[in-house]
């Protein structure tokens, strides 16, 4: 049925989708080719220790995460104890905040007048904070805490699909617990891994609240690049941006080449192994204590920002625990309508911008993702086109969009976006793109081509077909990826700080705006607000 | 023979080296015809360029007098049962069944679907999702989805290919009665002899996307258009040469001459161990209760099978073959 549509209709739509992704990357790119710009970067030594610092902070990154979430994904899948199931799924949750929500969790919980310092300077009697959360030091730990979870999570995914009959056979031939471990299990493992080092990477690349909170003196390229910007260095920005893009696609080069094809896919599907109850006693106490300590200590900074939500304004110094806990915040934000209004803000352009993705994703898959039997030609542009975003950190994006819509040339298809507040939306529609790309292509994939025909047959038309065939079997892959995407948008701090305007702040900025007046409480209280909103979406869209 | 479905001159090129036709075909009203062929052989295509889910390169298609050759499968008034049923997971079996019948009123609606369902034997399981199924119900719920709307033509993929072997046999004389009852123009693809010949009234031949032969079961078994035919369908013996020459000479051949270029087909029932002939030794005994199946070498070193009683030889018996009856066939050069 796509024939009939015609190549025309493809190619308009590589077009829109190419100057919506990929024109203000290409005029970026222009805009760097100066050389008085390029020499100036090059000869500034901080460029370089920025870029350099972004690079090995998104290594180390890795690295971290690594380490925290793989015994952790071994020991939830692999170990029965009380409380595995509700625990193994709620350590997975900060995966799905936003990240701005989760560093200011930790600037309360480990920062200089958060609660363990308060803890420690009342318990040793201290004049000052025993320590100063700030530096690479600081980003790494919150990184490390929050990419965990693509670590645990891949590494699960991989464990449960691991057929036991292969364990089993290496133990059959002799191999002992930790010969199957390095010899059988771990390198089944690798796609997993890799998959999830891969997101790590990218994220840790991207990363921009982290830095931008626990950074100081200390830079990496998003930082650096919002800095130059807001100093006036345009030309400066622009290299800056190309160089962090580059590093970003040779990063997802690298590593999606490690990846490889999934050898465990290859061999089909197996029986899981089974969970194994410790039988020892005293094992089994120490299993149950480790999980159930990792989860507190994993899920304390959100349940931080609850109780520093509750703190009225002024009324907690130096106390180790706070002394009133009330309700004012809320009151306060739900009273004035004006304070409301970020919250408004973040949630009509995350809405507008996954409407919009959402369509776009169900074009490409309309055009692309029917017909397994033949090649479509434009398939390749417009399935890279729509993953695209994802390859690249949002500030490139930001940069990107703030260059291209600040010109009013319509002949080269550029209008004056830069002060509106379309644009906003239109930025975090690009960058959902990916996010409801992936999901409407993948349902596309699985769909059997018989019912489409089984549809025709019965004298169901183009539409009908679409309205009654498609787009309920596609719906739950929709409402994934619709609602992971708003919860982006809703929360998005990357790309708001370099385009937001004063009618379109979004609640990241408020946030940040009342931190630095010092207002945690209503900080915390919206943070708290974007937590329950995400929580809430993200149940709805996982809903069957 | 005027035909109710009439393929003419229909070819569709695929590639340089892979195409179907040209295939002119006529189906009479109320027919059920088989079409069988080995795998690749085109028949799911001929299949699919009537229902319209693909255009021939040239060609027209005609049903029930009307050129469908540009029309839209939507608009053709086929039905449909395809290979994996394409049953809508999401819709229940009423939904399913009711999915064709949009121009209805509510009410005649469910008359038509109750009717459909009633036909399959299936009343009663309205409520069940697909997947709530066995394969047969599925199987029955694609027919009855594919005959609600009342279409002009019955199109089947392989319908039994998904069923077990035990329900297949019994689901077939269920099918071809099922069909005889509604009284639909039929075209069912297989790549089964035994199922074209139990549910096809005639059956059309295909071998690398061309028509060999199209005729009723006996015509096909008994007077093959062509090589490919004489043994894709049934148990054949090919011969070439001297041995082909003698068993003709022993006189099954009628008369006919073994020129060279000829090939002899002999089926195994038509062979049988006599006094003198073509000399062998049984190599092998498979025994099938009414009647055994020997391998025969010649001294040529060529196997010979026969179909003959149960006791008729042994196993490294040294016997002599006779035709009662054996086909030639010009030699064909691929």
């Amino acid at each position: 049925m796509s024939s009939r549509l015609g190549p025309a209709a493809r190619a308009a739509f590589t077009v829109l989708l190419a100057w919506l992704v990929l024109y203000p990357i290409l005029i970026v790119l222009t805009e760097a080719a100066h050389a008085d710009a390029f020499a100036a970067f090059a000869s500034r030594p901080g460029e370089w220790a920025a870029l350099w610092a972004s690079i090995w902070i998104a290594l180390a990154s890795v690295a971290l995460a690594a380490c925290v979430g793989v015994p952790l994904a071994f020991l939830f899948e692999w170990v029965e104890f009380p409380g595995r199931k509700t625990l193994g799924s709620l350590i997975a949750l900060p995966a799905v905040l936003p990240p701005l929500v989760g560093v200011i969790a930790f600037l309360f919980l480990y920062g200089e007048s958060g609660f363990v310092a308060r803890a420690v300077r009342a318990l040793f009697g201290l004049e000052r904070a025993p320590w100063r959360l700030q530096g690479a030091g600081a980003i790494l730990l919150v990184h490390g805490y929050s990419m965990y979870v693509y670590f645990y999570l891949f590494t699960r995914a991989g464990l449960a699909k691991l057929d036991a009959s292969l364990v089993e056979a290496a133990q059959a031939l002799g191999a002992g617990r930790w010969e199957t471990l390095s010899r059988v299990t771990l390198p089944l493992l690798r796609p997993a891994l890799a998959g999830a080092a891969l997101l790590v990477f990218m994220t840790a690349l991207g990363s921009f609240s982290a830095p931008y909170v626990f950074g100081g003196g200390f830079r990496v390229m998003t930082t650096q690049i919002v800095a130059t910007k807001l100093n006036g260095e345009l030309p400066v920005a622009m290299v800056e941006t190309v160089a962090l893009a580059l590093v970003a696609v040779a990063g997802f080069a690298v590593l999606r080449r490690t990846a490889g094809d999934d050898p465990l896919t290859a061999l089909g599907k197996g029986t899981a192994p089974r969970r194994r109850p410790i039988r020892r006693a005293g094992l089994r106490a120490v299993a149950t204590a480790a999980g159930w300590l990792f989860a507190a200590l994993l899920l304390l900074p959100h349940l931080t920002l609850a109780l520093v939500s509750l703190v009225p304004y002024g009324s907690w110094t130096t106390e180790a625990l706070p002394p009133v806990l009330s309700l004012v915040n809320y009151q306060r934000l739900f009273g004035e309508p004006e304070r409301l209004r970020p919250l408004g803000n973040s949630v009509w352009m995350a809405a507008a911008s996954t409407a919009g993705a959402v369509v776009l994703a169900l074009a490409a898959g309309a055009l692309v993702g029917r017909d397994g039997r033949r090649p479509w030609r434009f398939r390749g542009p417009i399935e890279g086109l729509v993953a695209l975003p994802w390859a690249l950190p949002g500030t490139v994006f930001a940069v990107a969009f703030a260059t291209a819509f600040s010109v009013h040339s319509p002949p080269t298809l550029r209008w004056v976006l830069v002060g509106t507040v379309a644009l906003l939306p239109l930025a975090y529609l690009v960058r959902s793109l990916p996010i409801t790309g992936r999901a409407v292509l993948a349902g596309y994939r699985q769909l059997d081509p018989a019912l489409a025909e089984a549809a025709a047959s019965l004298g169901a038309g183009r539409w009908a077909t679409f309205r009654r065939v498609t787009l309920p079997l596609l719906s739950p892959a929709l409402a994934a990826g619709a609602s992971l995407a708003f919860v982006a948008a809703l929360g998005d701090f990357v790309t708001s700080i370099v385009l937001y305007t004063y009618d379109n702040r979004p609640i990241a900025i408020e946030i940040m705006s009342s931190l630095r007046l010092n207002e945690l409480g209503v900080a915390a209280a919206f943070g708290v607000i974007l937590m329950v909103v995400s929580a809430l979406v993200l149940g709805l869209g996982a809903r069957r | 023979m005027t035909g109710f479905v009439t393929l003419a001159a229909v070819r569709k090129q695929w590639s340089h080296t892979v195409s179907i036709g040209p295939i002119a075909l006529e189906i009479p009203r109320g027919e059920i015809l088989a079409l069988l062929g080995p795998s690749g052989s085109g028949k799911t295509t001929s299949l699919r360029l009537i229902a319209g889910f693909e255009t021939p390169d040239a060609g027209r298609i005609v049903i029930g007098g009307e050129d469908v050759t540009t029309l839209p499968p939507a608009r053709r008034r086929c039905g449909m049962v395809f290979q994996h049923y394409a049953l809508f997971p999401h819709l229940d079996v009423r939904e399913n069944v009711a999915f064709g019948l949009g121009g209805l009123d509510r009410e005649a609606r469910d008359r038509k679907v109750a009717e459909s369902l009633e036909l399959v034997d299936l009343a009663g399981f309205e409520r069940r999702k697909p997947h709530e199924l066995s394969g047969g119900q599925q199987q029955r719920v694609a027919l009855a989805r594919a005959l609600a709307p009342e279409p002009r033509v019955l199109l089947l993929d392989e319908p039994l290919s998904n069923l077990d072997p035990a329900l297949r046999e019994r689901t077939r004389r269920e099918l071809r009665a099922l069909i005889k009852r509604v009284g639909i123009t039929t075209v069912f693809v297989t790549h089964e002899q035994e199922e074209a010949f139990d549910v096809g009234d005639r059956v059309a031949v295909l071998n690398q996307g061309r028509l060999e032969h199209v005729g009723t079961p006996d015509d096909l078994y008994e007077r093959p258009a062509t090589l490919f035919v004489a043994t894709f369908v049934g148990r054949a013996n090919v011969l070439r040469g001297p041995t082909a020459r003698a068993l003709i000479a022993g006189g099954g051949g009628g008369g006919v001459g073994a020129a060279d270029g000829q090939v002899l087909v002999v089926r195994p029932e038509r062979l049988r161990f006599a006094g003198a002939g073509v000399a062998g030794v049984v190599k092998e005994r498979r025994y099938t209760g009414a009647a055994a199946f020997y391998q025969v070498e010649t001294e040529r070193g060529e196997r010979l099978e026969v179909q003959a009683g149960p006791d008729a030889a042994r196993v490294g018996d040294r016997v002599h073959l006779e035709a009662a009856r054996v086909m030639t066939f010009p030699e064909q050069r691929e």
